[in-house]
C-alpha cells in the first residue's frame, strides 16, 4: 500500500492514500442520495402516517403512535389480502404456463424470426396499460371472440358472463404482465448451451427427461426472475380489478386507492400499503430461499 | 428397454453415407469401417465434413442417404439416447448445475444402473480426479473439465466413444499431456475411439488409423506412418506435414524405378511409390529428407543443382531453408543441427540431394498446392 502510494505520490504520500480510500464512497454518493430522498424518506413518511389517528377536523390526523392500527387493518381487510395473493399467484402461474413454451420456442426454434417475435412480445407496451385492460374487457365480452368460441364449443352457457368476474381479473393480470415473465425466461433459456441438451440425449435421456433434468434446472434463474417480476406488480395492481372485476373481486390495491382518494383515510391507506410491502418482501425472500438458485443467478 | 445401448458390439460401419445441406454436400458417399477396439482419427480442415460425420454417428444429425451399423445392429434411424455411442463434446458440454459426481453419474442413472457410486468412483480414479467429485464444473480448469467429459462418456462403456476436437480448447502443453493420457485411457478401457480433429499432430500421436477427409470424402486412410511416407494425393502430402511437390515427366523406366525429368534435371522414384497414371507426375520429397550443400560438393542419389537460399530460419533443433530453384519454385529444406557445421547463409548457391527411396510420385494432373493453404490451427 505504502509503496503504491509513494509511486503515484505527490508531496505527501498519505494524502493520495486518503484519496484512494475515499473514492468508492464518493462514487456511491449520488446513488445513496437518490435512495435517501426518493425511497427512505417516503417510507418513513408512510410509517409515520400509518400510526396517526383522526383528529378533530375533517381530513385532520394526529400522531399518536397507535401501532394497533396495523392489527385493525389486517382484521378488517384480511379477505382482500388473501384474495390479492391468491389472484397474484394464479395469474403468475398462468403467465408462467403461457410464457415458458413461448420463450422456449423463441430461444431454440425461431431461427431468423427470433427478433421479430421478441418485438411482438414487447409490442403491447407501446399501448397504454389502461387501454390494454379495457381492450381485454372487449375481448371477453358476450360478443367477443373468447365468449363466442367457448359458446360454440358448448363449454359455457349463454347466460354466464366472463367480464366483471374473478376470471377476467386474473386473466387480465396474467395478460398485462406476460412480457415480464417471457423476457427473463427467454434470456435464461437463450444462455443455455444447446450442446448440454445434446449431451443429455447422448447420455440416454429422452426428450422429457432432458427437459426435466437439464433444460428446466438451467432455466430456473429465469423462472425465479419472471415469477417475481410478474407476482410483485400483480399483487399491488388495482387497475385490472377495477376495470375487469366486480365488488367481490376487490384487491388490496383497490382498497388502498379508495382509502387515499375517496375516503381520504390516510392512516389506514398507509398502514395497508406498508403491510402489503412487508408481505411481498417476506414472500419473495422465502421464495428465493426455497428455490435455491442463488448460485445460478 | 429395447435399446442397443448395452447389447450392440462390433465394428462401426458407414455405408454410402451422404449428408446434403441445400445443394452443398457436407459428406459425399462415405463408406468406412472402423474396427472394434481401435483408436480411429478423422482428420481434415474446417468444413471437410468430419464433424458432420461424427454427429451422424452420434445421432445428432440424420444422414440424407446411407446406413450406419454397429456390428450387425443398424443404428441409422435410432434416437441418440438409444445408441451404444457416447460423445466427448468440443466444449465438453458438462452440466453446469450438477456436481462432477452427478455429471458422471448422469448416463448411469438414466439407464437405471444399480451401483452408480462404485462405477463413478472407479472412473474418477481412472482420470485421477476423485477429489473433485463434489465440485461444480465451473470450478474446474479446462484440462480437468476435459477429463471429466471423458469420464462422463466412458463410464457408460459404450461400443463407441466419439471425440469431437476434444483438445481444441487446451493450451499446447496441456494438449500434449492429454494426448498421451487419452491414448492410455483408450488402451486401459479397450473401447473404440473415433476422434475428429484438424490437428495432424494430435491425430498422428494418438490414432492407430487415420482417415484424411477433404470436401466430404476420404482422401486416404492408413496408419500415421503409412500416410506420411506414402501420400497418395497432393492434399494428403501437404496437409500431413509439409512436402515439396515438383511438376515433371517420367522419361524412362528401368527395373524398379522411374526416371523423372524436372525442368531438365533427372531424379529417380521407386515405381511402387508412384501413383502417377501417365508420364505427367508430381514429384514429391519431404523437406527433412533433403541434404543441403554448397555447389562444390559431390553427391550420390538424387541431386538438384542451381538452388539459391532465399530464407534461413534457425529454430534450434533444425534449420529451415527456403531454396529458390532455377525454374523459379521455392523448395523447403529442414536440416538437423547435428553436424557442428554452421548454417548456410541467405544468398548461398546450393545443391539439394536425397536418397531415391524417399521420393514419391503423385498424379501429375493434380493441383500441387491442394491442402497447403488450409490453416491447420484454425478452429471449426
Amino acid at each position: 500500500m505504502v509503496a503504491i502510494a509513494r509511486k503515484s505520490g505527490g508531496a505527501n504520500p498519505l494524502d493520495s492514500l486518503r484519496q484512494k480510500v475515499a473514492m468508492p464512497y464518493l462514487l456511491l454518493l449520488p446513488g445513496m442520495l437518490w435512495l435517501i430522498i426518493f425511497f427512505l424518506s417516503p417510507i418513513l413518511t408512510l410509517v409515520s402516517t400509518s400510526t396517526k389517528v383522526p383528529g378533530m377536523g375533517i381530513g385532520e390526523f394526529v400522531q399518536e403512535y397507535r401501532w394497533a392500527n396495523y392489527w385493525d387493518a389486517i382484521t378488517a381487510m384480511q379477505t382482500q389480502f388473501i384474495r390479492t395473493f391468491f389472484y397474484a399467484i394464479i395469474a403468475t402461474l398462468l403467465a408462467l404456463a403461457i410464457s415458458y413454451p413461448l420463450a422456449y420456442a423463441i430461444a431454440f426454434k425461431s431461427g431468423r424470426w427470433k427478433n421479430v417475435l421478441l418485438v411482438l412480445v414487447v409490442a403491447p407496451f407501446f399501448c397504454s396499460f389502461i387501454l390494454r385492460t379495457i381492450a381485454w374487457r372487449q375481448i371477453l365480452a358476450q360478443d367477443g371472440i373468447v365468449f363466442k368460441t367457448l359458446e360454440f364449443l358448448h363449454l359455457i352457457s349463454p347466460d354466464t358472463r366472463l367480464t366483471s368476474s374473478a376470471f377476467a381479473v386474473v386473466t387480465g393480470l396474467a395478460y398485462n404482465f406476460l412480457p415480464f415473465m417471457t423476457l427473463p425466461l427467454y434470456a435464461s433459456l437463450e444462455r443455455i448451451d444447446p450442446r448440454t441438451m445434446e449431451a443429455s440425449g447422448d447420455l440416454y435421456a429422452n426428450g422429457i427427461t432432458t427437459f426435466r433434468k437439464v433444460t428446466l434446472p438451467l432455466s430456473m434463474p429465469g423462472v425465479v426472475a419472471g415469477t417475481l417480476l410478474t407476482f410483485i406488480p400483480a399483487a399491488g395492481d388495482f387497475v385490472n380489478a377495477q376495470i375487469l372485476g366486480n365488488p367481490s373481486t376487490t384487491m388490496i390495491g383497490n382498497v388502498i386507492n379508495a382509502q387515499y382518494l375517496q375516503t381520504t383515510n390516510y392512516p389506514l391507506a398507509a398502514t395497508l400499503s406498508f403491510i402489503l410491502m412487508i408481505a411481498i418482501l417476506i414472500i419473495v425472500l422465502v421464495y428465493i430461499r426455497k428455490s435455491g438458485t442463488d448460485e445460478l443467478v | 428397454m429395447s435399446d442397443a445401448s448395452t447389447s450392440a458390439k462390433g465394428d462401426l460401419q458407414l455405408r454410402n453415407i451422404t449428408k446434403t445441406y441445400g445443394d452443398f454436400n457436407a459428406v459425399d458417399d462415405l463408406t468406412l469401417t472402423i474396427p472394434e477396439g481401435s483408436f480411429f482419427a478423422l482428420l481434415g480442415p474446417s468444413g471437410c465434413g468430419k464433424t458432420t460425420t461424427l454427429r451422424m454417428i452420434a445421432g445428432l444429425e440424420e444422414p440424407t442417404a446411407g446406413t450406419i451399423h454397429v456390428g450387425s445392429t443398424e443404428i441409422t434411424d435410432m434416437k441418440p439416447y438409444r445408441r451404444p455411442v457416447n460423445t466427448v463434446f468440443q466444449n465438453y458440454a458438462l452440466f453446469p448445475h450438477l456436481s462432477i459426481f452427478e455429471n458422471v453419474a448422469f448416463g448411469l442413472r438414466r439407464r437405471g444402473i444399480k451401483d452408480v457410486k462404485e462405477q463413478v468412483d472407479k472412473v474418477l480414479q481412472l482420470v485421477e480426479l476423485p477429489h473433485l467429485a463434489e465440485r461444480k464444473p465451473t470450478q474446474l480448469s479446462g484440462g480437468q473439465q476435459q477429463r471429466i467429459a471423458v469420464a462422463r462418456a466412458i463410464v457408460n462403456r459404450p461400443a463407441l466413444l466419439l471425440l469431437d476436437e476434444p483438445l481444441g480448447a487446451l493450451d499446447l502443453k496441456l494438449r500434449r499431456q492429454m494426448q498421451i493420457e487419452l491414448k492410455w485411457i483408450q488402451t486401459e478401457v479397450g473401447l473404440t475411439f473415433v476422434h475428429v480433429t484438424h490437428d495432424q499432430e494430435e491425430a498422428m500421436t494418438m490414432a492407430d488409423t487415420i482417415a484424411v477427409m477433404n470436401e466430404g470424402r476420404i482422401e486416404q486412410m492408413g496408419t500415421p506412418a503409412d500416410l506420411y511416407d506414402n501420400p497418395q494425393t497432393a492434399f494428403v502430402a501437404n496437409f500431413l506435414g509439409q512436402s515439396n511437390l515438383i511438376k515433371g515427366n517420367v522419361v524412362a523406366t528401368d527395373g524398379d524405378s522411374h526416371t523423372v525429368d524436372l525442368f531438365g534435371q533427372k531424379v529417380k522414384v521407386n515405381k511402387n511409390r508412384s501413383v502417377a497414371r501417365d508420364s505427367s507426375i508430381l514429384f514429391g520429397i519431404r523437406p527433412e529428407k533433403i541434404r543441403i550443400q554448397e555447389n562444390s560438393h559431390t553427391n550420390s542419389g538424387c541431386v538438384l543443382e542451381g538452388g539459391t537460399i532465399v530464407d534461413v530460419s534457425y529454430i534450434g533443433v533444425s534449420t529451415q531453408y527456403q531454396v529458390e530453384m532455377p525454374w523459379g519454385q521455392e523448395l523447403m529444406v529442414f536440416e538437423q543441427n547435428d553436424d557442428g557445421i554452421p548454417p548456410l547463409a541467405k544468398g548461398d548457391s546450393v545443391k539439394l540431394s536425397w536418397e531415391p527411396v524417399f521420393s514419391f510420385g503423385l498424379n501429375g494432373h493434380e493441383d500441387a498446392s491442394a491442402g497447403s493453404e488450409v490453416n491447420p490451427t484454425e478452429d471449426e
